[in-house]
Formats: structure tokens, C-alpha cells, sequence
């Protein structure tokens, strides 16, 4: 069974090869053949997953070791897999969802006449997501965190055509950087530590190394998670990033790419469990983002970017949980995964909305849609349910757990994060709310567009509707699953560990909390949007909400804090380097070449003054040498 | 022993082939002058020079393997000859640049055919006065002086045995083998031949002021310690005098003779290597004598002095190191800083090259002051490699030529990249190996001398190495600009398309360059099996 962990990560791979380099004479099938590849490794995943199901909880981690990558002295690197329950999670997320939005895009990108690129960057994407979970190496892992990233480069960027697209492909490139640089730092700490980068060489060992190089690592990953995650500070791209086709948006901008931050915590959870400074550190990040991406979410007119605010808000409870340690571990990656269905459906509803409607993405100029979409209706309005954590529904079990385990953490602290969460609870349910009645309710508010066409709502065609109806079965049914027999518990405790901290409050009184305040805000937005007309122009609105829609300035912020300190920094280095370095240069330079020219004059061509200069020379060597002597 | 009665020596004849075969074709080169018709005789010389060096070469080669490089060393020939790994390296290095100049010398595409008989870079008839008219008799006639093959097969042969000397005597009749017949070939460019003569004239004159210098050493050390033979010399010097000679009683073992004595020799041996002080010759000569010669000369004299420098300095005078060291301190960062600054000024390709060769003499002495293992094998491997650059250097200068034949003043190579982008690019690497740019050979053997260096302790100079190498860089760069980023000239040269002769001299110095940069380890590993010295 291991050889097929290399064939999973094999088929997309190849898929992007031959789609990318196949030229133009695969435009007409190249969009089905990279299906098949998406397909063929779902179907590998399954495979493995039903063999790990076969042995014994301690047992179910599988190795294949492909090759020596770098083998130089005490450096080696191996390119080696390791699926184990947390790989397996992912993997099966990744093929299975990816494969789905592959299905979408079939239909979505129908019109595209790049359509084969699409797809050889789909493949692309899907290849080194799974090198990135499957890696039994940080460094390996390191190689499908760029892959990742230069895939959402290239498809967020797909449309080049429009500058604003371009630009956010290079914001969030940039962006990502940092994180990257985090990661890197990351490596070589711990390959100065312990000597090796591989998961079974560092994790075990974590404990022997100083508290103070843990948390350093510590940081260092949580940084590069942050890039990767969208978490503040490292937020900005997440919005801009929708200007890439939405079924990119759903698979990596909402399903899987941004989860990898929370893959890579949770992975390296023996070194925080070791660094309790930078767990908090984590924690922290994880409330602020999530009340950050939630402030945001309520404000965004644009139908994209309030989903993505949502995305950042619920990576944040991720991270936290992730945070909490091995409390929060295991609710982390089930909340990843119920995120993965229903936030992956919200956005494939989302596409079809916006293919129905010429491309528009304003929520202003929607409305009443339920009747003209009644298929996207009736799932979006399931994943919207399970967003919200409508009892029974996934996001209801994932998000509670998480919740409780907050208040688990006991003490102040676990007050502070419980009302955090509660709080974020009741801005989800307001802001998911919110996009439906501004969606699907009210009054028709559609305008033509910039070329004068009405937009004629349709239900989108099958290759998009299929999609997003298993998704939102999964959104409806995976919390369920999970919870029955605590399976999903048991499933990941072998990789993660599970303990259980004292909750000052019981689970039926977090289920009931986090209940009630999804009633509030479903009623705030409904008093706000469902009974009143939608104005098609934005109100001015409150100072907040202004700020809310600069996405919490945080544009601004980075502007002033490091753009232009930047350039002050690159105006003030390029006068001294022109004053100073320069000079210095070229007058080393000149020196030196007055000094050559003067040399250069010894050289006078008479065959008696070389003959002095040896004799000098002469005179000078046998001196020194009896001087040396007689000292 | 009678005393009237003579005993034949003992000379290990096959241990002394390399030189035995070189000096045997010198010979027979002469009896081809002197036998065989004129129209032949260039083909005969030819043929002759290359299969005596390739022979000399397969000779070197069948010792090393025969295990005379490591094992097997010995000193043959009564005590005069070392045949040992530097030796053997060296005497490799030597024949293949030897057999490469033959190449060179033997190119007759490159000047215009005078009179329909295609001629070589040599004059016509070297003894006529220049410009008179038995010259101009001699063009006519189409003559050309095939003597230059047995020259250069003479010169090889004294340079075999210059690294190989193990008796100062032998050093010294080595030493003149060598330079006699490059003073000879110096005068003999056939164009500028005024300015070749004078540098004939002067490397001659400042030659002879040398080998005094040698000679008056020789004479010292003998003094001190009654014999010529390095063995007992560096005895004597380490304070193991065996039977004391009557007749120098009152000489002997005393150590101003020694140190005086030891400094003249080696004032001589740098003279040869063209280190400062005792460069001043090399700009005018490298530039007046004939290209081909010059490429020969800066690559073949430098491997055989360096040879003799250090088995001097290891075998002989060890017990002097700390006597000596600050003096080739000095020498060493005196010709590293001089050679890269004179240079900058330059304006002539041939005497910035030659400026380059003084700087790179104080990068090798570098590796001679090491003192060790290591410092042996770098500079082997760092001759080895610097000798091929020079050679492909020289042979590109040959092929640069306008009316008045080559166009060595620097700003006629304006826009040469444009114009033969492949030549230039040649050059270019040849220019980057020079300044030690990684992935060419000049950068492993400068990393090899400096680490050597390093090593021993000698941080000083190899700092003051690496300052000389960047101020070096700037010239060998600035000549890349030119080539490749000024407009060309309108009456600019043209570069000459070579016989396969040039062309295989060029390529193969490039090749040797290329595969020392990225791939040096096998040829490091070579260098250092062959790194000790037989006493």
C-alpha cells in the first residue's frame, strides 16, 4: 500500500506537466484529463484511507521513502511521505473537495480560452498541497508550501489581463513571503537543534532542546502559518486574492491552501506543547483574526469578499483551538474539515450566483435570486446553516467543541477566549445572514452591467450544480458523522493526542450559549436586512463600519508601517550609498589608478635601471634575511 | 680506487626518460637543419617536436604510474635528478604546454602569405638587420627559420630539469639550457622586429645579471657546506655535518655563507618566476618577443622555476624557514599588489598579461610559503592550471589582428564581442579564470593556495591576496566591457581564421579551464598524491 502514497501525489503532478507543457492541441479535452488526474488520486486516497481503517490505531502510519534528495555529510534530506490519520485527514479534503471544484470548473470555466492552463494549475495546486501534508520532512513540506503558493500566485493572477487581478496575485505573493521567510528561519533552527528536519527526528526530541529555541521555532512557524493562513498580521491578502476565478477561491482560498497554516501547528504540536510562550502567541493570533475576519465579514458589499472575511474569522478558531494544545488539536482539524465542506460550498454557490448574474459580485445589485437559482438556494442555505452552527448541523459540533474546549483552558483566560468565540459566534450568524437575505430575499435590485446587458438569473448547469450539492451534503451530514461514537476523536488522538481540560461550564451550556447567540445575530441581521428595503448605494455608515469596509485599515496600516518606512529606508540607503559607498568606490578606484600611473613610471624601458631595481631588491632580500637572523 | 682509472656512472636511464627523449629530438632537430632540404623541413620539425614531447609525455605518465611519483622515488643519476611527484607533475605540466606551443608555433595562416609561401609569426631570416636587404631577400625568397623547434625542444629539456635539479650544479646548467635558447627565440618576431630584439637584448642582459646572482650563491653554499648536493646541504643545515672537508675548514658551517648564499640563489629562481623586485623584465619582454613564444615562455618558465623555488626551499633549506618566510612574505605581497595595480593603467593586452603573470607569481608564492603538504599540492595544481589559461590567453592575442599585424593596444579590442561573439567569450572566461571567478580553474587553484595559506597561518598574506585579486578583477573585467559593451571601432581589427592548429590550442585551454573549475577534484587529488619531495 505505501507505493501508492507516491502515485497520489504522482497523478496531479503529471496532470500540470502534461497540461501545462502539452501545448495548444490539448485545449479541446486537456480540462477532463486533468479531472482524471484529481479523480485517480481521490480514488487512491480512499484506498490508503480504507487500509489505515484496516489496522490498529497505533498502527495506521504508512512510509515510503522515494530517494535521497541532498545527501552532503550530516545534511539529508530525503524526499519520503508519511500518511499517518492527520495526512490522511487532509488528504482525503483535498482530493476529494479539489476534485469536486475540478468538476465545477468544467462548467464554470467553459467560456475561458485558457482554459487548459486553468486546469494544468488546478493539477499543479493539488500536487504540491498533497507533497505538503505527506512530506515525513520539514524540508520536503517547505517544497509543496512554495508549490502552494506559487499555484495561488498563478490562479489568483489567472485573469492577468485585469490589473487588479495582477496586483493582488503579487500582494499576496509578497505577503506570503514573509510567512515563508518565518518557515525557512523555522528549518534552519531546527536543524541547528537536532540536527535533522525530519517529523521523527524532531517532534519525538522536542523536549531536549531549550525552552527559549522552541519557542523561536515556535514563532517562526506560527508566522509562516500566519502567511499562509491569513491571520493578522499576515491578513491582507486574503480579500484581494479574490479576484481569482471562485473555484479557486473555494479550493485553495477557503478549503484547503489556507488551512495549511493550521496543518502546519498542529503538526508541529510537541514543539509548542514544549514553548508555552509562543502557544499563547498562537492563541492570540487566533481570537484576533477571528473577530477581525467576522468585523470584516459584516461590512463587505462584495459577495467574494465577505465569504473570505468568513474564512479568515474561521481559520482563526482554528487556530486557536490549535493554540490550546493537545484540548484543541483534534476540534481543529474537525473544524477544518466541516470549514472545508461548507466554506467550499458557500463559494461554489457564490460562482453560481455570479455566473448567473454577468460576473457581478455587488450584494446590493442581487436580491430575491431564491426563485431564478433555486438549486444554489437550497445549498447554500445548507452550508449557510451549518456556517452559523444550526443545531445538528457540522459547523454546530465543530464549532461547540472548540468553544468548549476555549472555556477548558480554564481560569480567566478560558472566560476571555469562551465570550471571544461566543462573540464571533453571533458576528458569524450576522454576516452570514446577511449575504443570504442580501442574496436571495428582498426585492430584485439587478442592474445592467458596464455593457449595458440585464442580467437574466439561471440555475447553473450540471457540472456546477452537482458539486455544490455533495458539498452541502457533507456540510450537513460530516458534524454528524464525526460526532457519532466520537469518531473523528478517536480517529486523529493516535497522531495528535486528546486531553481534557476542567471547563468551568458544562457542553449543554456552551451548545445552548453558542444557540443563542446565533438566534442574535440572525435576528440583528435580519431586523437590519430582511425588514427593511437594501439600499443599492451604500449608507455612509457608522466610523466602523467605514473602517470595516477598508478592511479594518488594514491596507492603510501596512502602507504607513512598511511601505513607507520602506521607503524612506530604500531613499535613505541609495543617497548614502551614492554619497558614501560610491564614493568611497571610486575614490579606492581613483587611488588606485593615480597610484598605477605613478608605478607605471618606474617602467622606463632602460634595461641599467632594472638592473638597479634587482640589485636594490637583491641587497634588500639578503639584508632582511641576516636581519631575521640577528633578531 | 685507482684515481686514473674512470668509472662509468650509474645512470638510471628509464627513470630519465621524459628529458632524455626531449633532449635526443632537440638534437636530431639540428641535424634536420643541417640535412635535410629547406621545403621539408618544416614538416619534418614539426612532426619531430610533437612526437618527442607526446613521447615525453607517455614517459611521464608510464613513471607516475609505475608508482616513481609516490613509492618508488628515487634520485637519479649519480644524485643529481630527482624523480619524484613534484617532479613528475611539473615535468607533465611542462611537456604539454611544450607540446601545445608546438601548435602554436608551427600556425602559418595567420600572416598573409608573403611571396605565395604561407609563413609563420617568425622572422624570415632573424640575423639580417630589420628593414635591410637581405630581409627583404629572405621575404622574398619566402624562408622561414624552422629553428625555432629545436629551440624550444632545448628549452623544454633544461625546463624538465630545472623542478628536478637535486644538485646545484645541475640547477645551474639547467637553468641556462633553458633560458639560452627563449633569449634566442625572443629576438625573432617577424613583425616589430626592433622592438623584439631590444626585449631579446634586455631579458639576455638582466638574464646573465640572474644567473650571477645564482651562481655567486652556488658558490656560497658550497662554501658552507662543502658539497652541491641538496642532501648534504640541507644536513649541513640541519646540523648533521658529516665528514668535514679540510680544505674549507674555515668556511664551513658558518651561517652568514649559508643565508647570504641561500637569498642569491632564490634572488635568481624569482627572477625567473618574475616576482618583484626582479620583474622589471617581464612587461618589455612579454610584449616585444613573438606572441607564440610569449604564451610558451609565461607558461612553461613559471612551472619549471616555481618547481625549482620549491624543492630548493623544502628539501634544502627547511631548517632556514623561519629565515626566509618574512623575506617571501614580502616578495610575495610586493609582486600580488604591484602586479594588480600596474596593471589597471595598462593599455597593451600582451603587458597587462604580463602584469596579471607578476601577480599571479605572488598568489603562487602564497602557496610556497605554506610550507606544507597542502602548500606543495596547491601550487602543482595551481601551475597546472594557471599555464594552460596563459597559453589560451596568448593564443587568442595571436588572432586578433589588424594591417599591421596583431592588434594588441586594448583600445582596438573595443566591440570584439560583437564582431566574434565566440572568440571574445573565450577570452572572456580565459580573463575571469585569470581574476579566480568561481567554476573556472583560476578560482579552485586560488582557493587551493589561499587555503594552503590559511592553514599554515599565514592569514596576513592571504588577505593581502584576496585585496590584489579584487583590484585584479577590475582590469580583467574592465577588458570584458570593452569587449563586449563598446561600439566597435570602424577600422577596428578583424580576428583571423586560425588553421585547426590555433583552434585546437584555444579549445583545448578552454576545455582544461572549464573542467578544473567545476570538476577539480580529481586533478586536486593527483596534485596532492604527487605533493612530497624525495630527499
Amino acid at each position: 500500500m505505501e507505493s501508492l502514497i507516491g502515485l497520489l501525489v504522482a497523478a496531479p503532478l503529471l496532470g500540470a506537466a502534461v497540461l501545462l507543457l502539452g501545448g495548444r492541441r490539448l485545449d479541446r479535452a486537456g480540462h477532463w484529463f486533468g479531472l482524471a488526474m484529481a479523480a485517480v488520486s481521490f480514488v487512491l486516497a480512499v484506498a490508503l484511507f480504507f487500509d489505515l481503517l484496516d489496522r490498529a490505531g497505533e498502527e495506521r502510519t504508512l512510509h515510503q521513502h522515494l530517494f535521497s534528495w541532498v545527501p552532503v555529510a550530516d545534511f539529508r534530506a530525503d524526499v519520503a511521505f508519511q500518511l499517518d490519520q492527520l495526512s490522511m485527514t487532509f488528504v482525503l479534503l483535498i482530493t476529494g473537495v479539489g476534485t469536486l471544484i475540478h468538476l465545477y470548473s468544467v462548467g464554470y470555466m467553459e467560456h475561458d480560452e485558457r482554459r487548459r492552463r486553468f486546469f494544468g494549475y488546478l493539477n499543479l495546486f493539488l500536487g504540491a498541497m498533497l507533497l505538503l501534508v505527506l512530506a515525513d520532512n520539514y524540508l520536503l513540506l517547505y517544497v509543496g508550501w512554495e508549490g502552494v503558493g506559487l499555484a495561488s500566485f498563478l490562479l489568483i493572477g489567472f485573469w492577468q489581463h485585469k490589473p487588479s487581478a495582477a496586483t493582488a496575485a503579487k500582494k499576496a505573493f509578497v505577503v506570503n513571503r514573509v510567512g515563508d521567510v518565518g518557515l525557512s528561519i523555522a528549518i534552519l533552527l531546527m536543524f541547528t537543534t537536532f540536527g535533522s528536519f525530519a517529523f521523527a527526528e524532531v517532534l519525538p526530541n522536542a523536549d531536549s532542546a531549550s525552552e527559549g529555541t522552541l519557542t523561536g521555532i515556535g514563532l517562526m512557524l506560527l508566522l509562516a502559518a500566519c502567511g499562509k493562513s491569513a491571520q493578522v498580521p499576515l491578513q491582507s491578502w486574503l480579500g484581494d486574492a479574490m479576484e481569482g476565478p471562485t473555484p479557486v477561491s473555494a479550493l485553495i482560498h477557503a478549503a484547503t491552501m489556507v488551512t495549511a497554516g493550521v496543518y502546519l501547528v498542529v503538526r508541529s504540536g510537541a514543539v509548542f506543547d514544549a514553548a508555552p510562550d509562543a502557544q499563547t502567541v498562537v492563541v492570540v493570533v487566533g481570537a484576533v483574526t477571528l473577530l477581525f475576519g467576522a468585523v470584516v465579514g459584516c461590512a463587505k458589499d462584495d459577495i467574494k469578499k465577505a465569504l473570505a472575511g468568513s474564512t479568515m474569522s474561521q481559520i482563526g478558531y482554528m487556530m486557536l483551538a490549535a493554540g490550546l494544545g493537545p484540548i484543541g488539536y483534534v476540534f481543529a482539524i474537525m473544524h477544518l474539515v466541516t470549514h472545508g465542506f461548507f466554506k467550499a460550498g458557500l463559494f461554489l454557490g457564490a460562482g453560481s450566483v455570479m455566473h448567473g448574474m454577468n460576473d457581478e459580485v455587488d450584494m446590493r445589485r442581487y436580491g430575491g435570486l431564491r426563485t431564478y437559482m433555486p438549486v444554489t438556494f437550497v445549498t447554500f442555505g445548507l452550508a449557510y446553516l451549518a456556517i452559523i452552527g444550526f443545531p445538528y448541523l457540522s459547523g454546530f459540533f465543530s464549532k461547540d467543541e472548540i468553544i468548549y474546549a476555549g472555556f477548558s483552558k480554564g481560569g480567566t483566560e478560558g472566560w476571555i477566549l469562551g465570550g471571544v468565540m461566543l462573540l464571533g459566534a453571533a458576528l458569524t450568524a450576522y454576516y452570514m445572514t446577511r449575504i443570504m437575505l442580501m442574496t436571495f430575499f428582498g426585492e430584485k435590485r439587478w442592474q445592467p452591467d458596464a455593457n449595458g446587458h440585464e442580467p437574466h438569473p439561471h440555475e447553473s448547469p450540471l457540472t456546477m450544480t452537482v458539486p455544490m450539492m455533495v458539498l452541502a451534503g457533507g456540510a450537513v451530514a460530516a458534524g454528524f458523522v464525526f460526532d457519532a461514537g466520537e469518531s473523528f476523536v478517536h480517529w486523529l488522538e493516535p497522531v495528535t493526542g486528546l486531553e481534557h481540560g476542567d471547563s468551568p461550564v458544562s457542553h449543554g451550556q456552551v451548545s445552548i450559549a453558542a444557540t443563542a447567540v446565533m438566534v442574535l445575530g440572525v435576528a440583528g441581521a435580519w431586523f437590519q436586512y430582511g425588514r427593511r428595503p437594501v439600499p443599492v448605494v451604500a449608507p455612509t455608515g457608522s466610523l466602523l463600519t467605514r473602517a470595516a469596509r477598508r478592511d479594518l485599515l488594514q491596507d492603510d496600516f501596512n502602507h504607513a508601517a512598511f511601505v513607507q518606512t520602506g521607503s524612506y529606508l530604500t531613499r535613505g540607503l541609495v543617497y548614502l550609498d551614492h554619497k558614501l559607498v560610491d564614493g568611497v568606490v571610486n575614490g579606492t578606484a581613483a587611488s588606485f589608478g593615480g597610484l598605477s600611473g605613478r608605478l607605471r613610471r618606474i617602467q622606463n624601458g632602460f634595461a641599467r635601471s632594472y638592473a638597479v631595481s634587482m640589485f636594490g631588491g637583491a641587497a634588500v632580500l639578503v639584508a632582511v634575511t641576516l636581519l631575521m637572523r640577528a633578531v | 680506487m685507482n684515481p686514473g682509472e674512470l668509472q662509468a656512472p650509474d645512470i638510471e636511464w628509464s627513470a630519465l626518460s621524459p628529458s632524455l627523449i626531449v633532449f635526443t629530438a632537440a638534437v636530431l632537430g639540428v641535424l634536420v637543419e643541417a640535412f635535410v632540404p629547406r621545403r621539408s623541413r618544416y614538416v619534418a620539425e614539426v612532426v619531430l617536436s610533437a612526437l618527442a614531447l607526446a613521447g615525453a609525455f607517455a614517459a611521464v605518465v608510464v613513471l607516475a604510474s609505475g608508482g616513481h611519483a609516490t613509492s618508488e622515488a628515487q634520485i637519479a643519476g649519480m644524485g643529481s635528478l630527482a624523480v619524484d611527484g613534484p617532479a613528475l607533475f611539473l615535468q607533465g605540466v611542462i611537456v604539454l604546454v611544450g607540446l601545445v606551443s608546438v601548435f602554436l608555433f608551427a600556425e602559418r595562416r595567420l600572416e598573409p602569405a608573403a611571396h605565395g609561401a604561407a609563413v609563420d609569426s617568425f622572422a624570415a631570416q632573424p640575423a639580417a638587420v630589420p628593414g635591410g636587404q637581405a630581409e627583404q631577400e629572405a621575404v622574398r625568397a619566402g624562408h622561414t627559420t624552422t629553428e625555432i623547434f629545436p629551440l624550444l625542444l632545448f628549452a623544454v629539456g633544461g625546463m624538465l630539469l630545472f623542478p628536478a635539479a637535486n644538485d646545484l650544479l645541475v640547477l645551474f646548467i639547467a637553468l641556462e639550457v633553458l633560458s639560452l635558447p627563449l633569449y634566442l627565440l625572443c629576438a625573432l618576431a617577424r613583425r616589430r622586429r626592433l622592438l623584439s630584439q631590444e626585449a631579446a637584448v634586455k631579458y639576455f642582459l638582466l638574464g646573465a645579471f640572474a644567473s650571477a646572482f645564482l651562481l655567486f650563491g652556488i658558490a656560497m653554499l658550497y662554501g658552507y657546506a662543502g658539497s652541491l648536493s641538496y642532501a648534504r646541504i640541507g644536513d649541513v643545515v640541519r646540523g648533521e655535518p658529516s665528514a668535514l672537508d679540510p680544505g674549507l675548514a674555515g668556511t664551513m658551517g658558518n651561517d652568514a655563507l649559508l643565508l647570504i648564499g641561500g637569498a642569491m640563489i632564490l634572488v635568481g629562481l624569482l627572477f625567473k618566476v618574475g616576482a618583484v623586485p626582479f620583474h622589471m623584465w617581464t612587461p618589455d619582454v612579454y610584449q616585444g618577443a613573438p606572441t607564440p613564444v610569449t604564451g610558451f615562455m609565461a607558461a612553461a618558465t613559471k612551472v619549471a622555476a616555481f618547481g625549482a623555488i620549491l624543492r630548493l626551499l623544502y628539501v634544502v633549506l627547511p631548517g632556514l624557514r623561519w629565515d626566509w618566510e618574512p623575506v617571501l612574505w614580502g616578495v610575495a605581497i610586493a609582486s600580488m599588489v604591484a602586479g594588480a595595480v600596474i596593471a589597471i593603467t595598462q593599455t597593451d593586452v600582451k603587458r597587462l598579461l604580463a602584469y596579471s603573470s607578476i601577480a599571479h607569481a605572488g598568489f603562487i608564492l602564497s602557496g610556497v610559503v605554506a610550507v606544507s603538504e597542502d602548500g606543495v599540492s596547491s601550487v602543482l595544481f595551481y601551475l597546472g592550471a594557471y599555464s594552460f589559461v596563459t597559453l589560451g590567453a596568448f593564443a587568442v592575442v595571436t588572432l586578433v589582428r589588424d594591417a599591421g599585424g596583431e592588434a594588441t593596444h586594448l583600445s582596438k579590442w573595443a566591440g570584439l564581442g560583437r564582431r566574434s561573439p565566440l572568440l571574445a567569450s573565450v577570452f572572456a572566461l580565459f580573463l575571469l579564470a585569470f581574476a579566480g571567478i568561481p567554476l573556472t580553474s583560476g578560482f579552485a587553484g586560488k582557493f587551493a593556495v589561499f587555503r594552503a595559506a590559511a592553514d599554515a597561518g599565514a592569514m596576513g598574506l592571504v588577505i593581502v591576496g584576496v585585496i590584489a585579486s579584487a583590484i585584479a578583477a577590475f582590469f580583467y573585467v574592465r577588458v570584458i566591457v570593452l569587449m563586449f559593451f563598446s561600439e566597435p571601432k570602424a577600422e577596428g581589427p578583424s580576428v583571423v581564421i586560425p588553421s585547426p592548429l590555433t583552434m585546437s590550442v584555444v579549445a583545448l585551454a578552454a576545455a582544461v579551464t572549464v573542467v578544473l573549475g567545476v570538476a577539480p577534484q580529481y586533478f586536486l587529488d593527483l596534485a596532492s598524491q604527487a605533493g612530497v619531495f624525495v630527499r
